[in-house]
């Protein structure tokens, strides 16, 4: 199994990485850029979990180590 | 007094903290590795700057998982006097002794400069040598110093006082130009609520020798230092 892990920066927080690349984009032509916001990807290999959800091991993984609740978002997929 | 310096792999301010602590100050210290667990003999423990795990994840976030730091918290429930500095105040918060976060600077920048802080709280053990609102000249040097928080700790922070140290000019006006990394209302410093956890992202170990430009980083070692004092009086009696 694969979990393909997202982390971003919550929405109210200031992301000048996403703002440097969003410069660099209209610097290249590309007006229609809005806004950029970037993040993390992790992807973890697992073995089968028992006595519990993936998705339960997953989120409890994210919120404590992965990202940082107070100012980092997550999201995450299972490939099977 | 006994000091402990935590050493992470990364570590890279510890033997500057070691040595203004045994040549300067003038009291016991001793490296501590970060697999070890025992913090019983100790007063006193510095996280010291550096990049702890290559800043891999976030900085700090992978240290705030060594076996030190279990002991760390028992310290500190024990009353144990805890200073992180720079890297260090990243692994308390990210351990979950200090709350908030410290994110990129807003500038995207690695600053490496000397900034003007100014003392918002004297009663601490990390500040009873110094007068309330007095302005300090300590480096700074890191790309995560960005102080946040959500609204609610911050107005805690303020109204609890434990806010300990702001980024200022000379004359310790806080304005946005004095702000080297864009921390919510210029904080460079904050401390538990208990009192015995402090973190700040300036290095007072950068300066606490004419030779190295300015002294005043040395009042906040001299301070816990007659903090220590105090309490062991106060215990024996």
């Amino acid at each position: 199994m694969k979990a393909k892990i997202r982390i971003t920066l919550k929405s109210g927080i200031l992301d000048p990485e996403g703002k440097a690349i969003k410069n660099a984009l209209h610097t290249l032509g590309y007006k229609e850029v809005d806004d950029v916001r970037q993040g993390k990807y992790i992807e973890i290999k697992l073995s089968s979990v028992s006595g519990r959800s993936i998705e339960d091991l997953l989120k409890e993984m994210c919120e404590r180590v992965l990202s940082n609740p107070v100012m980092e978002d997550y999201s995450f997929e299972i490939e099977k | 007094m006994k000091f402990g310096v935590i050493v992470f792999p990364g570590s890279n301010c510890d033997h500057d903290c070691y040595y203004v602590i045994k040549n300067v100050l003038k009291q016991e210290v001793e490296f501590i590795w970060f697999r070890e667990e025992r913090l019983e003999d100790f007063d006193a423990i510095i996280l010291p700057g550096g990049f702890s795990y290559g800043d891999y994840l976030r900085p700090g976030a992978i240290a705030s998982y060594s076996p030190i730091v279990k002991s760390l918290r028992r310290f500190s429930e024990n009353g144990g006097l805890i200073l992180g500095i720079c890297n260090g105040f990243q692994i308390l918060i990210e351990a979950g002794l200090l709350p908030g976060a410290l994110l990129r600077n807003r500038s995207l920048k690695f600053i490496c400069k000397k900034v003007y802080i100014r003392v918002e709280n004297s009663k601490t053990p990390f500040t009873n040598l110094i007068t309330h609102g007095r302005v300090l000249s300590l480096p700074i040097a890191h790309a995560h110093g960005c102080y946040y928080a959500d609204s609610k700790t911050i107005e805690k922070l303020e109204s609890e006082g434990l806010v300990v140290f702001r980024y200022c000019g000379s004359n310790g006006e806080i304005t946005e130009e004095s702000n080297p990394n864009g921390s919510w209302n210029n904080i460079a410093g904050i401390i538990s609520r208990n009192g015995n956890v402090l973190g700040m992202m300036p290095h007072p170990e950068r300066a606490a020798e004419d030779i190295m430009g300015s002294c005043d980083g040395i009042l906040i070692f001299e301070s816990m230092v007659n903090h220590h004092g105090k309490h062991k009086q106060k215990n024996t009696r």
